[in-house]
């Protein structure tokens, strides 16, 4: 199984803070990849680096669209990035408030498409089948969720759904750029038991159904336990364990991270 | 979950997502033409005022009315392009109207006996494209900015580059751009071997350009451009994460605008036959974006209907003083029936005003003559009616100055204040507005109509951001 | 060589004048993040508070009252009424608008400005009114450095333009009302929740703000004479020049860009030729939004994603 996503030493700095330092990581196909870490250990900005929100100072960032075909994207803009197939979800909910739910999605069919604006006017037959083939394309995306978001929704403008569709709604937008690699940033934020348990299963079909490689952040531990093959931990900008979820779970120094030392070691320290 | 057979469950998530599609509505009558407007669908309801707008010149409109529409028409274009880089892409640009001298100077060099020995005679067909052309890649120029500012500063960027293009067209060679004095003798439109040379035939042609570019747009909004636009206005940042070449995004819509403005232009220079840089400066701007704001910005026919509002209001005020008192106490009552509910309010309001003014006329003239000595401008109807209400006094420019700062003072309180204050401030705030409008305003339309544009411009942005036919935006604080 | 220090004095008159406009405009951006269109109208209302101070005494060839106590007063008034007139439009026309999208307040901005300059047109009528500073001021008790003439009114205008400027920095950096403004500047939710009556801080910095460009305004009439409803548009954009190529948000960047305006215009008009120095100055502001957006002496703003 190859590296879809290769971290390769990867650092960034803002002026003097270290926010990543020397991170190594890899996500294979249809792998789910976990990262875990406290607040402010780094791990959006893992996401803003990959997706070329941020330009490494350190490193490199390789992905391969095909197999065996990687190619350094360190550096490019984020609407070519996306295009290349890395797509993402964001940590405070980044949706198109005022456009319908269809269109949130179509919009996402952009770098697909290549009609120019007279083609569009004059309903060229390249335009009509782009534009015919961008809607079925985000019908397929949105029906991924079942009813929640079926076709009665479509039209209806984004803000006037619920937290938990407009997480959905966000994940389906970004399927339909097919993507390799999907970025999910804290899919599972500020959901109830039932909507986590969907999360997770939710997650565990994207990879299998759609093929997709995902890099998941979370901070429940339910949704890294259900549905990762791999867990990496971050703290600082740094990695501090990598492996199953037992393994990293039971780290002493993601314990520590998490948890702070143990007041009795603190004595002994000093 | 699927929709129980037995019917609509009231609070259940599927019934409330399902009605979700319901929009609010004006209230009573308002509400009623709004849903039957609705039901007519978009593009029946372009081709019914198209066919209107044709059919005007044949109900008898003629002269100045005509004059007014060709200048209501232009402006309403310039309001749909400039729509599409303020209401969709999101990017105040505020030297849009730089684009429109642009196709009116580009027009009146190709086209006239400006340029060379006898002039560059070119046929319209040829030198629209040739300015449209040039338009959008000035457009592209200007937008290039974009790139790295942020809202506020584009839009002072764009203010600099329109104003710069005023100063460059009075000092600029003189002798080819024709500085203060502007440039004259253009050639009048000549396509398919006929010749526009009446207003009449300029108003046809402004409808049909009006209409076929509003189609046009229209067709874009919906299309990938359209999508991109408005999703760069929505989030810039997820949209670039979508694929969208933001950059780029912004550029097409700045030079999309451009084009539009331009056509504008070239149609505006062959009417007046003569082009000066005053045409083109910052009042007509603000008139624009009055029109676009007052219409509802991201919307076509908001555009062009409020732009069409606010220029047959602003020409319309021109007119006798009677007409345009007709004018004004005509929209105010309008305003206050619209605004002012439940209709017990209302009439005590109204009833409280007119038995002020009575009552303040007859203490006035009881007091001195020379306070109520000049009447109310309008004739007729009108006048009787006012005469004895409002009081002009012999010498109405100091009082009337002095009421209109009153005017000002009371209104903002007015807005302060809530509940029970407010209807009782309301009735005197009327009768000054009515005093202020008899003894200053009504004499001087050209400040008043400015005043108008100004009050426009704020009383939209504050009360109904969204115009009259927009949406309601959604705003996330990022 | 007299010639050069010759203009380069008058730079930095005029450039005094354009610091303190500039310095209320970026004052009021700095709290809001609002750009004031309505700012350089506020300069035109101050010129012509002046002139009917004048008026009001005489005349400037009859005036009933000694000159120090005519500055003064219209110094006085101008800032009093000007900054009143700022805190009213804030109240009614920008404190609804606090939490909605930048272009609402912008367009706002835009609607006071045109209606003040209509207002003005209407009340005081198009006629230029004349302060003839020459006739109450005289100007040849000045300074002679050599060659060069520093007249009286130009003497005025640098001591007070320096001495506001240094009284601003003084209450931005040494008072608690300054540091409550540079709190609520930074982060006006933060500044809410810890005690600071933000809608007190706003109204009070719009007060400064709108008095100096007030102030402005009577500097303005007595150097260049003239008042008339449109001198507010152009001082307006000399302001926004200035503040953005200081740096806007920053006060030393809005001192130091209305000097560097105020002399760049002046060295244009006198040697190359007075129709380009709006162009130029135009010119300047473009090429320091491309090359340094957050001006001389600004910040980059960060965006958090």
């Amino acid at each position: 199984m190859s590296a879809v996503l290769e971290l390769d030493r990867l650092s960034l700095s803002f002026g003097g803070l270290r926010a990543l330092s020397d991170l190594d990581l890899q996500v294979g196909e249809r792998e789910v990849v976990s990262v875990i870490g406290p607040n402010g250990a780094g791990k959006t900005t893992v996401f803003n680096v990959i997706t070329g929100v941020y330009e490494p100072s350190a490193g490199d960032v390789r992905f391969s669209a095909q197999s065996g075909s990687a190619e350094s994207i360190a550096g490019r803009p984020p609407h070519a990035i996306a295009r290349l197939g890395v797509a993402r979800t964001f940590q405070t909910l980044r949706l198109f408030m005022n456009m319908s739910v269809l269109e949130n999605v179509m919009t996402a069919t952009y770098g697909g498409t290549k009609a120019m604006p007279w083609e569009s006017v004059l309903r060229l037959p390249r335009a009509r089948r782009e534009e015919r083939e961008a809607r079925a394309l985000a019908e397929d995306a949105l029906s991924f969720f079942g009813q929640r978001l079926a076709g009665y929704r479509w039209d209806q403008p984004a803000y006037s759904l619920s937290y938990a569709n407009r997480r959905r709604l966000e994940i389906a937008r970004a399927l339909a750029t097919k993507p390799k690699l999907l970025l999910l940033d804290e899919p599972a934020a500020g959901m109830n038991p039932a909507e986590t348990h969907e999360v997770t299963e939710l997650i565990g079909r994207l990879a299998d159904e759609r093929g997709v490689a995902i890099l998941v952040i979370e901070h429940d531990m339910h949704v890294v336990s259900g549905c990762s093959d791999r867990v990496v931990a971050l703290d600082h900008g740094v990695k501090i364990a990598e492996g199953s979820f037992d393994a990293v779970s039971n780290h002493p120094a993601v314990v520590e991270a998490y948890m702070g030392r143990h007041p009795e070691d603190l004595a002994g320290a000093e | 979950m699927s929709v129980d057979p037995q019917g609509p469950k009231v609070g259940a998530d599927e019934w409330v997502a399902r009605q979700a599609h319901r929009r609010e509505y004006l209230p009573s009558w308002l509400g009623d033409a709004q849903r039957r407007a609705e039901r007519i669908g978009w593009w029946p309801r372009l081709a019914i005022a198209g066919l209107a707008g044709l059919a005007l010149p044949l109900l008898g409109l003629g002269g100045f009315q005509l004059q007014v529409g060709i200048d209501a028409l232009v402006i309403a274009l310039l309001a749909v392009g400039l729509n599409i880089v303020v209401g969709w892409a999101g990017l105040l640009d505020l030297g849009y109207v730089a684009f429109f001298g642009f196709g009116a100077y580009g027009y009146a060099l190709l086209s006239s006996s400006q340029l060379g020995a006898n002039g560059i005679h070119l046929p319209y067909w040829l030198s629209l494209p040739i300015v449209m052309i040039g338009a959008a890649l000035l457009g592209l120029a200007v937008g290039l900015p974009s790139r790295r500012l942020l809202g506020d500063y584009l839009a002072i960027v764009t203010l600099f580059l329109g104003e710069a293009f005023v100063e460059f067209t009075n000092n600029v060679a003189p002798s080819k751009l024709g500085g203060p004095n502007g440039i004259t003798g253009i050639d009048p439109i000549q396509a398919f071997g006929v010749q526009l040379l009446t207003n009449t035939s300029y108003f046809y042609l402004l409808v049909i350009v009006l209409v076929v570019t509003m189609a046009v747009l229209r067709l874009l909004e919906y299309s990938r451009t359209g999508r991109a636009w408005r999703a760069v206005r929505e989030d810039p940042l997820a949209a670039a994460a979508m694929t969208i070449p933001v950059n780029r995004v912004k550029l097409s819509a700045f030079a999309c605008a451009a084009m539009v403005a331009a056509l504008a232009g070239t149609i505006f220079a062959a009417q007046q036959a003569s082009v000066f840089p005053t045409d083109f400066d910052t009042p007509i701007l603000i008139l624009i974006y009055a029109g676009l704001i007052l219409g509802g910005t991201g919307s076509i026919a908001g555009a062009a209907t409020g732009a069409l509002v606010v220029m047959v209001i602003y020409d319309g005020l021109l007119r006798s003083p009677a007409e345009a008192s007709l004018l004004f106490y005509g929209l105010g009552l309008l305003t206050l029936l619209v605004k002012l509910r439940p209709w017990r309010r209302l009439a005590a309001v109204l009833g409280a005003t007119i038995a002020l003014g009575f009552a303040a006329h007859a203490i006035a003239a009881a007091i001195s003559s020379s306070a109520v000595a000049t009447g109310p401008q309008s004739s007729g109807w009108l006048g009787d009616g006012l005469r004895d209400w409002v009081i002009v006094p012999a010498n109405p420019q100091t009082a009337g100055n002095v009421g209109f700062v009153v005017l000002v003072c009371l209104a903002i309180t007015l807005v302060q204040v809530k509940g029970r204050w407010r209807t009782i401030l309301l009735v005197p705030t009327i009768y000054l507005a009515a005093f202020v409008w008899e003894t200053r305003l009504v004499v001087e339309p050209s400040i008043t109509r400015q005043l108008m544009i100004g009050a426009i411009l704020i009383v939209m942005m504050i009360a109904r951001p969204q115009g009259l036919l927009g949406q309601r935006r959604v705003e996330v604080a990022t | 060589m007299s010639f050069f220090f010759q203009e380069l004095v008058n730079g930095l008159t005029t450039g005094a004048l354009y610091a303190l406009v500039a310095l209320g405009f970026s004052m009021v951006y700095g709290v809001l993040k609002l750009l004031n269109f309505a700012h350089g109208d506020l300069y035109m209302v101050g010129a012509y508070i002046g002139f009917f101070v004048i008026q009001w005494f005489g005349g400037a060839q009859h005036l009933t009252i000694a000159v120090p106590l005519l500055l003064v007063m219209m110094f006085v008034l101008a800032a009093g009424l000007v900054g009143g007139l700022g805190v009213a439009i804030e109240r009614f026309a920008y404190r609804p608008l606090r939490d909605a999208p930048r272009i609402a307040p912008l367009i706002t901005a835009i609607g006071v400005s045109f209606f003040l300059e209509s207002s003005a047109l209407l009340l005081f009528g198009a006629q230029y009114r004349v302060y003839n500073t020459a006739d109450f001021i005289s100007l040849s008790s000045g300074i002679q450095i050599g060659s060069v003439t520093i007249d009286s009114v130009q003497i005025l205008v640098l001591v007070l333009g320096v001495v506001l400027m240094a009284g601003l920095q003084l209450l931005v950096n040494r008072t608690r009302l300054g540091r409550q403004m540079r709190a609520v500047a930074a982060d006006r939710e933060a500044a809410e929740m810890l005690g600071i009556n933000v809608n007190f801080v706003i109204t009070a910095t719009f007060f400064l703000g709108s008095a100096l460009a007030g102030v402005a305004g009577i500097m303005g009439g007595l150097l260049f004479n003239q008042v008339t409803s449109t001198i507010g548009f152009i001082a307006g954009l000399k302001a926004f020049t200035a503040a953005v190529v200081g740096g806007i948000g920053s006060i030393p960047g809005a001192m130091l860009g209305g000097l560097v305006i105020g002399v760049a215009e002046s060295f244009v008009t006198g040697y190359i030729s007075s129709t380009y120095s709006n162009l130029i100055v135009f010119g300047i502001l473009i090429v320091v939004m491309l090359i340094r957006p957050s001006g001389l002496l600004g910040r980059a703003q960060l965006q958090k994603v």
